[in-house]
């Protein structure tokens, strides 16, 4: 299927559209409803039609500068103002301005008698004169089926009804003409075969006790529109439709990396973070720190100054703050300076579609940067299993084409196993951070590691990590001989560590002045035998002096004894002496 | 425009026995004072409007007024009594307000619209 807002750039067709300024609406309908002809809005009680119409026409005189005109065949003027107050519709102030005029056609059935023959000229009179009053371009007849239980001659009504449909295109105004939902039928009368343009069906469907608002656009003549059905909601604002499944996998992606508040963290996913629009799932069990993870993200968004919407399921807003204060983090600071909202909602509280449409809604009005949803496995309790998927899916989607990170949470029911989430949206995340309670030595405590993230390389290490008030920490992993260890047994172990390195360490100190010492000792000794070898040195030097002297005295004293002997001092000595 | 039917509209009944008399019968009332709604000069407005008079005449002669009202002249006014077809009778008084819609070719359904003969319908 074509990506439908890709029709919006397109110019238009033959088929002139009067936007409806509904949310959504026009992106389905390619624009709006077709501008000069009627259009029919039909479904059962209590789904929406008066709404709709109502804002169409709201919508049209504040917005599009086209006047409007509200004929009223079930609700007064002054009803039809105080109903549409608290959507912030201020009705009286339309009609004072000359932009919109309510007029309320009451037929009373026992007031009335027929004899004879008749025709609608009255009301096309009215019509004809509150249009022409104000220049008014939309109009609504709601309901106009009303007429039928008013005016008993069926065949002179539907006459009528043909003609009136027929003068609202000549007439050239947009039309909205509503209609109760009939057995097997769009419409109560068949106004389905006077309006052929263009049929709207709204429904309000309850399943499991929890209820949702659709719309389908059964057929729009000559233009093609969406043939799904879209969740639409009704609040504060009035109408929003979401054109959800027409989003597909086109998205922009960021090789930006955004820190997820946690340095160690950071450092475990290649020491940048996440990517920045990718979508990351904490799991783990009950406990194990998982809004404590994501609150961190959430304080780090906004620290960069980047928005961030919180979706609670499960706590409120003011809880939550609380309890983030006792891990370090000031939350409320962030809720002043308007860059952290936080939605709670109870998951059962609305259908899925409506969470949604809700969460859409806000994205689209605050434009976040990051989304939190803590935790996503409780909107299964909102809906079906299946439905809860495709709609988290959706959601992802969604989340991913408007470039926003997405942190999604989930509670791993103990005895499951711990890859595996309620919904199955583990192969649609970008990085999977497990929790896991490691229970030892008497002992619950925390682990992190990270199980899959696209893209980038990550730690394959198991991290023991603490809720200190200061924050999470995460402690380097202690490998040892005996295994991970965690908690008092890590503490314990590394204490005996640590007195053992002490220990050793002593002993190698002592060994080192022992050596020292006999060094010292040996250095003496050789000091000393060389003291005494220089003594025997120097006497033996004397002695030799000595020798040498008395060799040289007994010489002298030979010669002197010879010259005595022969007086002859050249006679040489006798070589036997 | 105002068309007024010849009855004279301040004519106070002279004494109830002659009422009595004159309304054979029929729910009481002093003055009865109705609105038809035409849509310019019609053969149905028309025709309407000589029906009415026909059945003024009968039974209430004396004492009534008939407003007529063209709406394509005055269509402002058709907000007013809640007019949605046309012909519509309105009997503004005596109250209730009753409506009686149709070129009143039905006398009979005509006099139980006006409550001017007790109505099965």
């Amino acid at each position: 299927m074509p990506s439908l807002t890709a029709k919006k750039g397109e110019p238009l067709r033959t088929l002139r559209k009067a936007p409806t300024g509904i949310p959504g609406l026009d992106e389905i309908t390619g624009g709006g409803l077709p501008r000069g002809r009627p259009s029919l809005v039909c479904g059962s009680a209590g789904c929406g039609k008066t709404l709709l119409a109502m804002e169409f026409l709201v919508r049209g005189a504040t917005e599009f500068g086209e006047p409007g005109v509200f004929m009223a065949f079930e609700e007064t003027g002054e009803e039809l103002t105080q109903n549409v107050r608290s959507l912030g519709f201020d009705l009286d102030k339309l009609v004072r301005q000359k932009k919109l005029i309510l007029d309320y056609v009451r037929v009373e059935r026992n007031e009335i008698e027929e004899t004879g023959e008749y025709d609608l000229e009255g009301l096309f009179i009215r019509l004809n004169n509150a249009i022409d009053s104000i220049g008014a371009k939309r109009v609504v007849l709601d309901t106009i089926e009303a007429l039928f239980s008013g005016l008993q001659n069926e065949g002179i009504l539907r006459a009528e009804l043909r003609r009136l449909f027929r003068w609202l295109k000549d007439k050239g105004v947009t039309a909205i003409i509503t209609g109760e939902r009939g057995d097997g039928t769009l419409t109560r009368r068949g106004l389905e075969e006077y309006v052929s343009d263009c049929v709207i069906l709204l429904d309000h469907r309850v399943t499991d006790q929890v209820s949702t608002r659709r719309m389908r656009i059964v057929k729009y003549r000559g233009t093609t529109h969406g043939t799904n059905e879209y969740p639409f909601l009704i609040d504060e604002d009035g109408f929003s439709v979401l054109p959800v499944t027409s989003l597909g996998l086109q998205h922009d992606v960021s090789n930006q990396r955004i820190s997820s508040g946690i340095a160690a963290l950071d450092s475990m996913l290649g020491g940048k973070g996440f990517y920045r629009g990718s979508t990351i799932l904490i799991s783990g069990t009950a406990g194990t720190g998982k809004t404590s993870i994501s609150a961190h993200f959430a304080n780090a968004a906004c620290a960069r100054n980047e928005r961030c919407l919180y979706f609670a399921f499960e706590e409120s807003p003011g809880q939550l703050v609380r309890n983030m204060q006792s891990i370090g983090l000031d939350l409320g600071k962030w809720i002043r300076k308007d860059l952290l909202q936080i939605h709670s909602s109870r998951a059962t509280f609305y259908g899925l579609e409506m969470h949604l449409a809700m969460i859409h809604k806000m994205v689209q009005e605050a434009r976040p940067d990051s989304v939190v949803l803590d935790p996503i496995g409780a909107l299964v309790q909102a809906g079906s299993q299946r439905d809860a998927n495709s709609m988290v899916v959706r959601l992802i989607d969604f989340l991913k084409v408007n470039g926003v990170t997405a942190i999604l949470t989930n509670l791993t029911i103990s005895g499951n196993s711990l890859e595996h989430t309620d919904l199955d949206i583990s192969s649609i995340v970008d990085t999977w951070l497990l929790l896991r309670d490691i229970e030892l030595g008497g002992e619950r405590n925390r682990a992190l590691y990270v199980l899959k993230s696209r893209g980038m390389s990550h730690s394959n290490q198991l991290r023991e990590f603490l809720l200190t008030e200061n924050g999470i920490h995460l402690l380097d992993v202690y490998s040892g001989p005996e295994g991970v260890l965690t908690g008092s047994m890590r503490a314990s172990l590394e204490a005996r560590e640590k007195s053992a390195a002490l220990a050793a360490e002593q002993e190698s100190e002592r060994k080192q002045r022992d050596r020292n010492r006999r060094r010292e000792a040996l250095e003496a000794r050789i000091h000393a035998l060389r003291k005494e070898f220089e003594i025997e040195d120097e006497e033996s030097a004397l002695v030799a002096a000595q020798e040498t002297a008395r060799a040289k005295q007994i010489d002298q004293d030979r010669r002197a004894m010879t010259v005595r002997r022969q007086g002859n001092s050249g006679h040489k000595p006798s070589p036997k002496i | 425009m105002k068309k007024s039917g010849k009855a004279p509209t301040a004519k106070k009944p002279e004494s109830l026995s002659e009422i009595a008399r004159n309304s054979r019968g029929e729910i009481d009332h002093d003055n009865w004072d109705l609105r038809l709604y035409v849509a310019g000069q019609s053969p149905r407005s028309l025709l309407a409007f000589a029906n009415l008079k026909r059945i003024c005449e009968e039974h209430l002669a004396g004492r009534y007024n008939i407003e007529i009202i063209d709406l394509v002249k005055h269509p402002q006014l058709a907000a007013g009594d809640q007019i949605i077809a046309i012909p519509t009778l309105v009997r503004k008084l005596p109250q209730p307000i009753r409506k009686v819609v149709g070129d009143l070719r039905d006398t009979e359904r005509a006099l139980v619209g006006l409550q001017l003969r007790p109505g099965k319908s």
